[in-house]
């Protein structure tokens, strides 16, 4: 469990890290804090020819207030968001454990595109945005263009996640998550947010990417659940994370509309 | 034998003595600071080249090609060892089975589990060595691999029958019948296998060390691999471990493999393990099929027991295996008065990776079927279980008692913890409970599990494996003896010497408190030295830490040796003090005699110093050896009978679950332990084994299992699907004590380190049962699971 050889770069502003971006392209990995990326090293299962690593880049930490909602920099550790957003206060305590979360990074996760985290999940509930940045410029890309498959976004290789936005959601909001052990990648998620006669649930883990679903409010759960074509695999059969599926939405919602209230 | 009930850990029951006592692990300052010295910390040699091992990617293969020419290339590869140089240069591994597949520490021509080593790349450092592995090239032709335990090679097939079990289920009002799976599962200690090998080619010999943790026969094992006499084979293990739970015994298939490495290339090699490896190609537990028949009286007297078990031991049957199948021997009819048992055992071969030692050993395959069986006939006869176990336990004036296989427990009083297991878990009210819960219809359950938990096992069992005209063949093997050395220094320092290869358990701790009482001093008085050289280490085969011997017979050798340096102090101290030696006290860091004393430091300088002034007849120096040997250890008699292991105590679990009937996720509600592990020499320590026990034993009742595909590979090859559960997993925890001591050890100590692993899995799935209102459960029981036996 030795990575194979890589060029290590340490950049220290956006410019710099944009700049190696434009230079090494696919060929590159940018490092941030390293929860899935150096496990992915070490198994040699990743074998960028440039490992970037951004920890030591300027002002990519910062967390500001957005009309309610708040911009979320890069670096931003996951123990560090508490309060960015009542949805990443609900699912924070799902992700990973206490000592992944002071490494790992808001932008890390969301860049990473995993369909089992749950800040993905939840950045798509919340109706937020990721910022990206490049030589040629930033732009800002929603969360429900930004997740395209199994750890791909709408990323191109000479962008850097720089910024994430999340918008006001007011406290409406529920996430539920059935893990087999606490901290797990979860078997399936389902995030909810309600307001103002307003529903939005999405759900996780058990396709290739955070989803959001049509609900039928008359069978809430039921409808989600006809929706998705779960992959069965090791751990539970496709029957069981549809029915989770169905499980979990009727719960988020429920939860939702009690914070709601 | 009086029980003692102990109230809290803090209650110490022989205030006057250090034994017994909860004080802290002297071991802890030094970790916590960082200063462990663990296997990858050593570095014992110079210039050592660091290896990766290259593993077949196939669960059964033909290697038609192995080209190591382009690795060897790389500037900065010293040298490749294949499979075929490995096989040219050792013998297959000695095993107790004759004429089984031979077994060498990498494959040659067949590799027979995805894992298996198939060469050894040793470069300048481990990146390096990683690199070259990719390098090597190997060309492979599929062969069938065999997965399922029914079709694999049966290596040994015995029948063992005691007293009348026919005759017994002809009378029987009740016959229950169930299949059991225990699943495959591993101990996952937090540092894997590491291995530094230096060749001498002067000497002939090899110098390994290795955190291994015993059993000592495994010494004698690798050297016959490696046609080393005894002494050529120097093994030393680091003083500190990252823990092992059985797993680090098979540490020396590496010893081996590294050490031919190191003969070839005329260098040092060193390997670490790593996690991918170690879950791939280390060992885990013997996957056991059992068919169990009960019969029972209209009372529910358990009349006669029949066991159809098949143990699954992977690709090789790898010493110590068969012994899974063998440690329990003793004690086939559990903690229960049933005179009439028949077991046939039968082990097979399949294309897994090889078994080795787990904590439980055996036990957890065999309490899972018959604490089933015992619950499923409660509910048939229409009995409590509780009630149920209480009619058939051993009962507390019965000992020492027999069992029908040969086993001899010790002592007990089953129905006393039975009693305390109950009141602890308030089991009357959460029968109540449940039934409020049902009619609420919510799942609900209690599950109960009691069982005997052997320790120090007897170096004989293993030999059950052979009849008896096979056995009569060769030398006897019995007992379980441990050594144990003690020196005072010239200024009266303490240092003590065990063989017993501590993994984390604290046996410095306790060492040190059982020299204080011997010799009068304080614990912190004492060192003690961990690390065990094969050289120059008091040892025997026997030595090592498992079978939870280090209560019985590991402190037993530091007692003993304690007690003739005490004995050699009174003589000594007698002379100057102008007294008897019976009449000489040692306490304070003196002997004394009366009101006057003699500081331990001037008899020790006195020994050193001045050897003229000894009393007549004794030597200079304070320096003692002790061995001591479990009793009562005999080799298996002409009827297959073996009191397997020397000590017995006993463990009364209830578990309190719920199940959430939508997403079949089993709660914990409340878990109670009732132990009788002997006189618990420090209940502090016990407390962590109990703690410990319990964790590994909720790793196959709710999360663990190794799966592999249809192919043979490996699915839970990472921490990522193989699910050991992490502290946040583990319910609560209540644990209770009785003290009934054993007078078979020198101390009146029994093991306790393997209870709550054996008892575990069978109380969880009790319960579960219960809640669900079925016979029929599988472990692990995670959600998915037990969705699916709702549906």
């Amino acid at each position: 469990m030795k990575p194979a050889p890589f060029r290590y770069e340490r950049p220290e502003t956006v410019d710099e890290t944009v700049g190696l971006l434009a230079e090494h392209g696919d060929d590159a990995k940018v490092l941030a804090g390293g929860q899935s990326l150096v496990p992915l090293l070490n198994m040699r299962m990743a074998r960028p020819a440039v490992l970037i690593d951004i920890n030591h880049v300027f002002n990519l930490d910062n967390i500001t207030d957005d009309g309610g909602g708040s911009r979320v920099g890069a670096l931003v550790r996951q123990s560090a968001a508490h309060g960015v957003s009542p949805l990443v206060d609900c699912c924070l305590p799902y992700v990973g454990h206490f000592a992944t979360r002071n490494r790992g990074t808001v932008g890390g996760s969301i860049a990473h595109a995993d369909a089992s985290a749950e800040l993905p999940l939840a950045l798509l509930v919340a109706g937020g945005s990721v910022v990206a940045a490049s030589t040629r410029g930033r732009r800002e890309i929603p969360a429900d263009e930004f997740f395209v498959t199994h750890f791909t976004t709408r990323l191109e290789p000479d962008e850097l996640v720089v910024e994430i936005r999340w918008p006001d959601t007011g406290p409406g909001v529920a996430f539920e998550e059935l893990a087999q052990r606490r901290g797990d990648y979860a078997l399936c998620m389902a995030a909810a947010f309600v307001r103002d006669g307003e529903l939005r649930v999405g759900i996780g883990s058990v396709v290739d990417r955070p989803t959001l679903l049509e609900i039928d409010p008359e069978r809430p759960g039921a409808s989600a659940a006809e929706q998705v074509e779960p992959y069965g695999g090791l751990h539970a059969s496709a029957d069981y994370l549809r029915h989770l599926v169905e499980v979990l939405v009727d719960r988020a919602i429920a939860a939702a509309g009690r914070n709601a209230a | 034998m009086a029980a003692v009930k102990l109230t809290s850990v803090n209650v110490a029951t022989h205030q006057e003595m250090w034994v017994g006592r909860a004080i802290p692990r002297f071991e802890d300052e030094a970790l916590l600071r960082g200063e462990g010295r663990f296997m990858d910390d050593l570095a014992p040699v110079p210039h050592a080249g660091h290896a990766a091992i290259l593993r077949s990617q196939l669960a059964h293969a033909r290697v038609t090609r192995l080209d190591a020419s382009r690795a060897l290339e790389h500037p900065d590869v010293l040298g490749v060892l294949t499979g075929a140089e490995v096989v040219a240069m050792s013998r297959p591994f000695p095993v107790g089975v004759e004429g089984v597949r031979p077994y060498y520490s990498a494959a040659a021509e067949v590799a027979r589990y995805a894992g298996e080593p198939l060469a050894v790349v040793v470069a300048r450092d481990r990146y390096v060595a990683e690199d070259a592995l990719e390098l090597v090239e190997v060309d492979y032709e599929p062969l069938e691999p065999v997965l399922e335990p029914q079709h694999g090679e049966v290596v040994s097939d015995r029948t063992f029958s005691y007293g009348d079990p026919d005759g017994a289920f002809s009378q029987a009002a009740l016959i229950v019948r169930e299949r059991f799976t225990f699943p495959r599962w591993t101990c996952a200690p937090l540092e894997c296998y590491g291995v530094v090998a230096d060749w001498s080619h002067a000497g002939g010999s090899l110098t390994a060390w290795a955190n291994f943790q015993g059993p000592f026969t495994l010494h004698s094992v690798a050297a016959g691999a490696l046609g080393l006499p005894g002494a050529k084979l120097r093994l030393i293990t680091p003083p500190d471990s990252g823990g092992s739970f059985g797993i680090k015994a098979t540490v020396y298939v590496y010893v081996v493999l590294l050490g031919l490495a190191s003969r070839k290339l005329g260098l040092p090699v060193r390997w670490t393990e790593d996690r991918l490896e170690h879950l791939a190609g280390s060992a885990t537990a013997t996957a056991r099929e059992t068919e169990v028949e009960a019969a029972f009286a209209p009372d529910g007297e358990l009349l006669g027991l029949r066991y159809d078990i098949v143990d699954d031991v992977g690709a090789y049957l790898r010493a110590p295996e068969p012994a899974t199948t063998y440690r329990m021997h003793g004690s086939l009819g559990g903690a229960y008065r049933v005179r009439n048992v028949v077991s046939r055992n039968r082990v097979v071969l399949t294309n897994r990776c090889p078994s080795g030692l787990n904590r439980g050993f055996g036990g957890p395959q065999l309490y899972l079927p018959l604490e089933r069986t015992m619950a499923i006939a409660a509910k048939r006869l229409g009995l409590d279980p509780a009630e149920l176990a209480r009619r058939n336990l051993v009962g507390a004036d019965e000992f020492p008692y027999r069992t029908p296989s040969g086993g001899l427990y010790d002592s007990g009083d089953y129905e006393a913890a039975l009693d305390e297991a109950l009141e602890l878990s308030r089991y009357a009210e959460r029968r109540e409970e449940q039934q409020r819960a049902r009619a609420e219809d919510r799942l609900f359950g209690i599950g109960l599990a009691v069982v005997v938990e052997p320790s120090i096992s007897n170096m004989g069992y293993i030999t059950l494996a052979q009849t008896a005209e096979e056995r009569a063949q060769s030398l006897p093997k019995s007992g379980n003896a441990e050594g144990a050395t003690i020196l005072i220094t010239p200024l009266g320092g303490i240092t003590v010497r065990v063989g017993t290869t501590p993994q984390g358990q604290g046996h410095a701790t306790v060492c040190a408190q059982v020299v204080a009482d011997a010799l009068g001093v304080r614990p912190a008085d004492v060192e003690v030295l961990t690390s065990l050289d094969t050289s120059t280490s008091a040892w025997t085969v026997a030595s090592g830490n498992y079978s939870s011997r280090f209560s019985g017979v590991g402190a037993g050798a530091v007692h003993l040796a304690a007690q003739k340096l005490a004995a050699k102090l009174r003589t000594i101290a007698a002379q100057e003090l102008g007294v008897e030696p019976h009449e000489v006290e040692l306490r304070e860091s003196k002997a004394w005699a009366g009101e006057e004393a003699i500081s331990l430091r001037r008899l020790a300088g006195l020994a050193h110093w001045n050897p003229d002034a000894l009393p007549p007849g004794i030597e200079a120096g304070l320096m003692e050896t002790a061995f001591y040997s479990a009793p009562n250890l005999g080799p298996p008699d002409e009827e297959d009978r073996v009191a397997s292991s020397a000590a017995h105590g006993f463990i009364a679990d209830v578990a309190v679950v719920e199940v959430d009937r939508e997403t079949g996720a089993v709660t914990v509600l409340d878990y109670t332990t009732v132990h009788d592990a002997g006189r618990l020499l420090n209940p502090l320590l016990v407390d962590g084994q109990v703690r410990g026990g319990f964790a590994h034993g909720i790793g196959p009742a709710l999360f663990e299992r190794i799966e592999h595909d249809e192919d043979g590979n490996l699915l839970t090859g990472s921490f990522m699907d193989y699910l050991c559960p992490t502290a946040p997993d583990l319910p609560p925890l209540r644990i209770g004590h009785l003290e009934t001591p054993s007078p078979f050890t020198a101390l009146g100590a029994k093991g306790l380190g393997e209870g709550n692993t054996m008892s575990v899995p069978a109380a969880i799935a009790n319960a579960v049962a219960d809640a669900l209102g079925i016979d029929h459960v599988e472990l692990p029981l995670t959600p998915p699971r037990v969705w699916d036996l709702l549906q």
